[in-house]
């Protein structure tokens, strides 16, 4: 029965998407506050409906309702209640029930908390995010029902693949689609402008939030995903350029770019046409992620089960929504007028370059992706493009954007110094200039790259350091008059010196742990040692153990340093029966320095096992940096200024609803 | 260069229409993909003669399956599990095939429980003349099987004829499968 009412309930909400997404947009052309009203119940009662069928859809995982064919397909009454509730979204209709409950719980936020904006305006985005909602209730429930049934109903479900059953993947992809689905405000809020003809200071305050919402989400989504491939795939890599991983790599570049070029039409009413163009491409790269990971065109090693039926209907989907806002962009672009006039050399000018940088960088990762799928077209040759390619184009895109990224916030608006910037870096030269000395000494057989990379790590978290200190001019005032400088200072701009020095920390993460990394494989019988780097792995031998859905065997290895006892490591390798399946899991033991990483394997046959050891210095300042990150992101977000909105254009709202009459009377 | 104006919006349209089209080219690749199979890549043992194996029997099921019996007569070899989703998909279109007995087809039972094998047999019909038990998924390495379910064609000289990855739907059996059965038993060459 609650398989039918969840049913029930996203066909209710396609109706009530379908009036939503046309009934205001018409209101707010003819001015009329009725139809217009009718924006704001619409969104909530579609996110109401929306999450009775997500609702309806957990229950029957929680309770293993085998009669649904989803669950039969992908849960098992074995499984732990935990993974039995991210099951829901561990397959295909799932996930995208939960795309679309995150989209209507963004709809609804617009309408319950977007009091500040104008009603015409509100209405147009509702009726945008409507549309977007309409796309993914026709594709649910006309090729991806959730609730289809199973008659008669199994014993038992197939399980979900156990290596999904991990707490870090159960919440990857929740957070992941809150970045992906979160820029569709800044789409629609670009679309709704684009139709209003207009872009200013305020639009700009009001999409700011939002976007970096969605970054946040999507940092820390993209980061427990790397985190996952690092502990849980035992080959203790953390990103590997596959497909599905550019595929949010890409809106992330895009979004990064989006959420900097938003400051500058907040700040200085400029770069309006490229901004609404940014949030149009960054949501357009969110859904092509989608239309990736759904329809199999690609290989990748995320092997999600694929349908050339579904893939034609997410595209034709894709092309709609991509295609319908670059033309209304074409043909409205030039009215909107910008204001502010500035020199090369300014925060806007470097705004314009990270802005120029990252798109450059975002427009490689996509062809590196799409290559493949190019070449089969054409000449029907297959091949992969792989980290080589990745390496050796992106790698340097970014170097100038971590140079740029400490000096640009040194920078005033409109017309800046770019010597005086650099004399105001002193101390963020000192500690760059100090690093590669001393990375040269302590590392002098290179690799020679890794030196200066270490240096730009160091320059880019020592020069957002100095900024903040100028902004407090800490040393040059009373430490006091300091202290106050703290409390009053913009949390916005702290969030920028966060989240610059948690850029710098993944620089140094990446560097270091590529570089400097020790790898052995080993052989080992009980007893036996190796030696990896300075560490010696002691095989104490392997012993069966039992788990709750699996049984496994479980190494121990005593690992010391210099004759020092510093861990006991004790990885094992499982055997899941639903479905039978083998995971490893490593042994991570991570400390100031770095990582220790410890993978048992088969045995041998002859009472040996074969083992894989790493030693990846500083591999954790990664996620630190990434995490970082999102705190920057989150603290800039709890900003008086985002919470305050907008409340200069309220006045010129009742203008805009008679503008917008007058208009439909002429 | 002193001063930028960014805002100075392109007068002609089609600079505008830039982002355009170069959205459509990626779409009109993405389409063209759709019809593309990337994970098809041409399997090494094509022409080959089959991998050198002996696989027992399922229990209380008789005819185990080994290189041998695939010499003489063109047949097909599915690689299944009774734990495989996709399997359940194609397993109809094997049991008409089975009815309509145009070619004998065999089963590489890969990285199964004997038992449950046999039970998802009873449940959803056997249509297979002999059955292997890879139980370590050893055989399976040797064939090249990445992902369950794949199906072989194989030769009267017990070559590798051609390779079917994921499920045989009713399109693949009747315009590739079939017709490869058909040529090769006319003694002519199979294309698929």
């Amino acid at each position: 029965m609650t398989a039918e009412l969840g049913h029930y309930a996203l066909v209710l909400a396609l109706s009530v998407a379908l009036v939503q997404a046309t009934i205001p947009l018409l209101g707010a052309w003819r001015g009329d506050p009725g139809w217009v009203g009718l924006a704001r119940p619409a969104a909530l009662v579609q996110c109401f409906l929306v999450t009775v069928a997500f609702g309806a859809l957990m229950y029957a995982y929680v309770t293993s309702d085998f009669s649904v064919l989803n669950v039969a397909s992908n849960s098992h009454s074995a499984k732990p209640l935990l993974y039995k509730i991210s099951g829901v979204w561990g397959n295909h209709e799932g996930s995208l029930l939960l795309w679309l409950l995150i989209l209507v719980l963004f709809g609804a936020a617009v309408a319950a908390f977007g009091g500040n904006l104008p009603a015409p305006f509100r209405a147009r985005v509702l009726a945008v995010q409507a549309m977007i909602a309409v796309g993914f209730l026709t594709f649910v429930l006309f090729t991806s029902n959730p609730f289809e049934r199973l008659l008669p109903a199994p014993l038992d479900g197939n399980g979900l693949n156990p290596l999904l059953q991990d707490p870090g993947l159960a919440f990857h992809p929740p957070f992941l689609y809150l970045g992906y689905v979160g820029f569709s405000m800044a789409f629609s809020f670009a679309v709704a402008a684009l139709i209003e003809g207009r872009v200013d200071a305020a639009w700009a305050r009001w999409v700011r939030p939002w976007t970096l919402a969605a970054w946040c989400f999507l940092t820390l989504g993209i980061a427990l995903g790397s985190w996952w491939a690092y502990y849980e795939l035992g080959w203790g890599g953390w990103w590997f350029w596959d497909p599905v991983e550019n595929a949010s790599f890409m809106p992330w570049l895009a979004g990064t770019a989006l959420l900097h070029s938003s400051i500058v039409v907040e700040k200085r009413d400029s770069l309006k046409n490229w901004t609404v163009l940014l949030a149009i491409l960054t949501f357009s790269l969110s859904l092509l992620g989608t239309f990736l990971v759904r329809s199999g065109v690609l290989t990748s090693v995320h092997a999600f089960a694929t349908d050339p039926a579904r893939g034609v209907f997410i595209l034709a989907f894709l092309i709609v929504v991509i295609a319908g806002s670059l033309t209304l962009y074409a043909v409205r672009a030039p009215a909107m007028k910008g204001g502010g006039i500035f020199s090369p050399v300014s925060r806007e000018g470097g705004l314009v370059l990270n802005n120029l940088l990252l798109s450059t960088a975002c427009a490689t990762v996509l062809l590196g992706t799409l290559y493949p799928l190019f070449l089969d077209a054409v000449t029907g040759d297959k091949i992969t493009v792989g980290p080589p390619f990745f390496n050796m184009t992106f790698g340097p895109l970014m170097v100038p954007v971590f140079i740029a990224m400490a000096v640009g916030p040194m920078l005033p608006w409109k017309r800046g110094d770019l010597l005086g910037a650099v004399q105001r870096l002193k101390f963020a030269i000192a500690a760059a200039v100090a690093a590669l000395l001393l990375t040269l000494v302590l590392a002098y057989d290179g690799p020679w790259l890794a030196i200066p990379g270490i240096a730009l790590g160091v320059w880019v978290i020592a020069a957002a350091l100095e900024e903040a200190a100028h902004r407090l001019r800490l040393f040059r005032v009373p430490i006091a008059e300091s202290m106050r400088r703290l409390m009053r200072s913009p949390r916005a701009a702290w969030g920028t010196t966060f989240a610059h020095a948690g850029a710098g920390m993944v620089i140094i993460g990446v560097v270091a742990s590529s570089s400097w990394q020790v790898e052995k494989l080993q052989v080992l019988r009980q007893g036996e040692s190796v030696a990896v780097g300075a560490y010696e792995f002691k095989f104490e031998g392997a012993t069966p153990v039992a788990g709750p859905n699996y049984g496994a065997v479980r190494g121990t290895f005593r690992v010391s340093r210099n004759g020092a006892e510093v861990a006991v490591m004790q990885p094992e390798s499982r055997s899941y029966q639903d479905p039978p399946m083998e995971t490893t899991e490593a042994a991570i033991r991570t400390g100031w320095g770095g990582d220790l990483y410890a993978v048992i394997g088969d045995p041998t046959g002859d009472g040996s096992w074969s083992t894989r050891f790493y030693n990846k210095p500083m591999i954790h300042w990664i996620w630190t940096g990434a995490l970082l990150m999102v705190f920057g992101g989150l603290f800039s977000l709890s900003d008086r200024r985002h919470r305050v909105g907008a409340p200069a254009r309220r006045g010129r709202m009742a203008k805009t609803v008679k503008t917008a009459a007058s208009m439909a009377g002429k | 260069m002193n001063e930028l104006d960014l805002e100075e919006t392109p007068r002609r349209l089609w600079p505008r229409l830039l982002p355009l089209a170069v959205a459509l080219i990626i779409g009109g690749f993405l389409f063209a993909g759709l019809s593309l199979r990337p994970k098809e890549i041409p399997s090494v043992l094509i022409g080959k003669a089959v991998p050198e194996f002996n696989l027992p029997a399922l229990p209380k099921r008789p005819k185990g399956l080994q290189s041998a019996d695939l010499k003489g007569q063109v047949s097909l070899v599915n690689v299944f599990a009774s734990w495989c989703v996709s399997c359940r998909v194609e397993h109809p279109l094997f049991m008409k095939l089975k009815a309509r007995d145009l070619v004998p087809v065999h089963g590489l039972n890969y990285k199964d429980d004997g038992p449950a094998a046999m039970s998802w047999l009873a449940r959803h019909g056997d249509p297979y003349d002999r059955v292997g038990q890879d139980l370590k998924g050893r055989v399976g390495i040797d064939w090249g099987v990445y992902g369950v379910p794949e199906t072989f064609l194989i030769n009267a000289e017990g070559r590798i004829v051609c390779k079917h990855i994921g499920p045989v739907m009713e399109r693949d059996l009747e315009e590739k499968l079939l017709p490869a059965v058909k040529a090769l038993r006319q003694g002519g060459v199979a294309k698929c």
